[in-house]
């Protein structure tokens, strides 16, 4: 073995590196404040280890960018494990980088003749954020998307080259394709080759100066192995321990819904450290944007670089130790505000409940039988009812209508409700409601509208209202049989069961007694036209139709009171009448459903 | 330059085992990352492969009376991984009728190596244009020089409707004496 080891030695002089790399000697001993090069280091060999892992599985394109993070996060193997770590890792790295800046500037590792070791930190400190800002983006998802438009809208404000220089970093007059291509090969080859490079000469420079003993001593020199390196590894597994600790509490990292750039988000912001700067962009207003995005950060960022030469000066150190701890406090408190006034800020709020919303309505389509449609996943969330329905309702019908007393979206509009509240219409409950005397003529019905005194309300009000017990049940039973015409999903059930009934309560619709095909036409029963037809009531053709068109001769026609018509006036486009019929239907995707039909 | 001092042997024990601590707590440190990634990089073995079904190829009217093989396209539904694609052509096939006028289905792809075989009108056989492996028109190896280690890959056929031609396609291991079904 020894002979192997000497042959070897001597074709590669191993004996010397590891040596030169494990004997390096520690001034006064090993110490707990001497590990936060290494935990760098080691975090940095981390988010190598783990991305390359991570870059198997991701796409970068527009339509498959959040689709692969969406399957690495939900359908493979460890996946959200892996993708935690570098994103926690990520962040930890942040607070390593602070720590480590902090260390040196107080124990003045910066001074002479160390100026070059501090100004590749520093170097290095910048590619780091770069990472960070350029991994940000790569899930695409709206959360990513949006933050890193700020930070390239803000790239262009730059003095001269401005639009040049977006241009350039987003790959095109737009984001797209290029713009993940760029950022993926930014983020994964050129800053870590970059980062690696500095990080070379850093260490090389670090080993050249030796370390910067904390005075006083308080023990006899040592050799870096093994005190210092257990020092540092087990400082190491501490961070990878308190990663994994928030990689189990949030199950991997966040992913929003996919990127769209016609859906506002509200929600927008970078990722907590760089908060400070989103907040200071806060007080430069119109016109002034250069100072806060680009002038102060940069003159700030200068006079960190050039603390080594401030410190030749007599004062030069106190004077950077209080220059590091303005700037500490100067970032907690922007920190601080950003926070704070997001926490007080309603429309931040919203945008957080509705982003997370819709984080949990595409992980439920992403899932469905049909799987993602190759134009990608943010089509899913345009499509789904679910999402789009309560939206178009606020902004198109919320004006006169409400559901379930609100605007569907939970906000409460400002014009009094002067139509009918369309929760669960054309369900049995919401029908036995229509058909109470003491109901019709409230709001929730037809009491915000003309119809309030028209010949329905009249018959509800005083034909049912002295209707005898006999025809009390008959009238549940053309509730129950009105209401199976719209083929709602939520009663899909109780109307097969309640088959006969149906059938009854048909008879009894058309029939002499109940009178209403007197007005309304129902199958064959044909009425005067002067009433909406019952055929197919409150079906998804029926409110489809009438939503088109109200002023139809099936519908209200020249009886129609305010009600537009959103599809023959071109209010709405057909897809979105859709939306809107299918959301207040009911019909949605649920997980499990198309594997029932496919059973079926 | 620097001077070690010289161990006593209570602190050569505390120094192995000073060792020790560190290697372990580096090793764990390290591992962790690692570990997490394999679950990625071993995961195309926990899927499945689709196939194994019938799919409705020809017409029999389609198909040459004289016995000469006719191409066809596979079309069917592709799951790649988040997407499923509808109707994509997912392999070829090669249909003949035999003398005894039964159907016969060959698989287009070479069992070697994977290429796509071609038919070659003026020999009547199949050609691997890759490595010329060489095969008859029922499949069978032509010449004993050919590359491959098996035949062309036959296919089950069903006759469904007396005139639709119904294929039962599969991916199989390439490079193995046995034909040996993807799954």
């Amino acid at each position: 073995m020894n002979g192997l080891l000497a042959w070897l030695d001597q074709r590669t002089g191993y004996k010397k590196i590891i040596h030169e790399a494990l004997f390096e000697n520690v001034p006064g001993g090993s110490r707990w404040r001497y590990v936060w090069g290494s935990t760098l280091t080691f975090t940095l060999v981390v988010q190598f280890i783990t991305g390359i892992f991570l870059w198997m599985a991701y796409n970068p394109s527009s339509q498959t960018a959040w689709e692969s993070v969406y399957y690495i996060q939900y359908e493979m193997t460890g996946g959200w494990l892996l993708r935690g770590i570098h994103h926690f890792t990520a962040q930890a790295m942040i607070v390593l980088l602070v720590l480590h800046l902090m260390q040196v500037v107080i124990d003045g590792a910066y001074k002479a003749p160390r100026e070059f070791n501090f100004w590749f930190g520093f170097l290095l400190l910048l590619l780091v954020m770069g990472l960070s800002l350029t991994g940000y983006l790569l899930p695409w998802d709206q959360k990513g998307y949006w933050a890193t438009k700020v930070a390239t809208s803000i790239a262009a404000i730059t003095p001269v080259f401005g639009p040049e220089i977006q241009r350039l970093i987003i790959g095109g007059t737009d984001y797209g394709h290029h713009t993940l291509s760029r950022f993926f090969a930014l983020h994964a080859g050129v800053l870590p080759a970059g980062i690696v490079a500095l990080l070379v000469v850093h260490i090389y420079l670090f080993r050249r100066h030796g370390l910067t003993p904390k005075k006083p001593l308080r023990k006899p020199d040592e050799a870096f192995w093994p005190d210092q390196v257990l020092k540092d590894a087990v400082a190491c597994l501490a961070v990878m321990a308190a990663v994994l600790v928030l990689v189990l509490k949030y199950h991997g990292a966040p992913l929003g819904a996919p990127a769209d750039p016609s859906e506002p988000f509200s929600a927008a912001r970078p990722e907590w450290y760089y908060l400070f700067l989103f907040q200071l962009l806060k007080y430069f207003p119109g016109g002034s944007e250069l100072w806060g995005a680009i002038i102060i950060p940069g003159f700030v960022a200068l006079l960190v670089f050039l603390m080594p030469v401030f410190g030749r000066w007599k004062l030069g150190h106190r004077f950077n130790l209080g220059l590091l701890a303005g700037l500490m406090f100067a970032i907690g408190l922007l920190t601080y505000l950003a926070m704070a006034q997001d926490r007080a800020n309603p429309i931040y709020l919203a945008g957080v409940e509705n982003a997370r919303l819709q984080a949990e309505r595409i992980k439920v389509l992403a899932r469905a039988p049909d799987g993602i449609p190759v134009t990608g996943a943010a089509s899913l969330l345009r499509d789904d009812p679910f999402i789009q329905g309560p939206k178009l309702f606020a902004q198109n019908c919320a004006s006169c209508h409400r559901y379930d007393g609100h605007d569907g979206l939970g906000g409460i509009p400002k014009d009094p409700q002067s139509g009918a509240d369309l929760k669960g219409f054309g369900s049995r409950a919401w029908l036995s409601g229509f058909f109470d005397p003491e109901q019709i003529g409230t709001e929730k019905y037809f009491g915000g509208t003309e119809f309030a005194d028209g010949l329905m309300a009249e018959y509800v009000q005083e034909d049912i209202a002295s209707f005898p017990e006999a025809m009390k049940d008959e009238l549940a039973k053309v509730v129950i049989a009105l209401s199976a015409e719209a083929g709602l999903k939520a009663q899909r059930e109780q109307d097969a069961d309640d088959e006969e009934i149906i059938i009854e309560g048909r008879e009894l619709l058309a029939g002499f007694n109940m009178a209403c095909t007197d007005c309304h036409t129902f199958r064959e029963s044909e009425g005067d036209g002067s009433a909406p037809l019952l055929t197919g009531y409150a079906s998804r053709e029926w409110m489809m139709r009438i939503v088109s068109d109200p002023e139809h001769r099936d519908f209200y026609g020249d009886r129609n009171d305010r009600m537009p018509s959103y599809g023959t006036e071109e209010l709405l486009t057909a897809k979105e009448i859709g939306l809107i019929v299918d959301w207040l239907r009911g019909e949605w995707y649920e997980p499990g459903d198309g594997e029932e039909e496919a059973a079926d | 330059m620097e001077s070690i001092p010289q161990e006593t042997p209570k602190d050569s024990r505390r120094g192995f085992f000073t060792k020790l601590a560190a290697i372990l707590a580096g090793a764990a440190a390290g591992a962790i990352p690692m570990i997490a990634g394999l679950g990625i990089v071993f995961d195309p073995l926990r899927r499945r492969a689709g196939g194994g079904s019938f799919f409705r190829v020809a017409q029999l009217g389609g198909l040459p009376e004289d016995g000469v093989p006719r191409r066809f396209t596979i079309t069917a539904d592709q799951v790649d991984a988040w997407n499923k694609y509808l109707n994509v052509p997912v392999g070829s096939v090669y249909l003949r009728r035999t003398p005894g006028n039964r159907i016969e289905a060959l698989h287009a792809t070479c069992p070697h190596a994977g290429c796509f075989i071609d038919y070659k009108s003026s020999t009547n056989s199949f050609l691997c244009p890759c490595h010329d492996s060489v095969f008859k028109l029922d499949g069978s190896l032509g010449s004993t020089a050919s590359p491959s280690p098996r035949g062309m890959d036959s296919l089950e056929v069903e006759i469904r409707n007396e005139q639709e031609v119904w294929v039962k396609f599969q991916n199989f291991e390439p490079g193995k004496a046995e034909k040996v079904a993807v799954v």
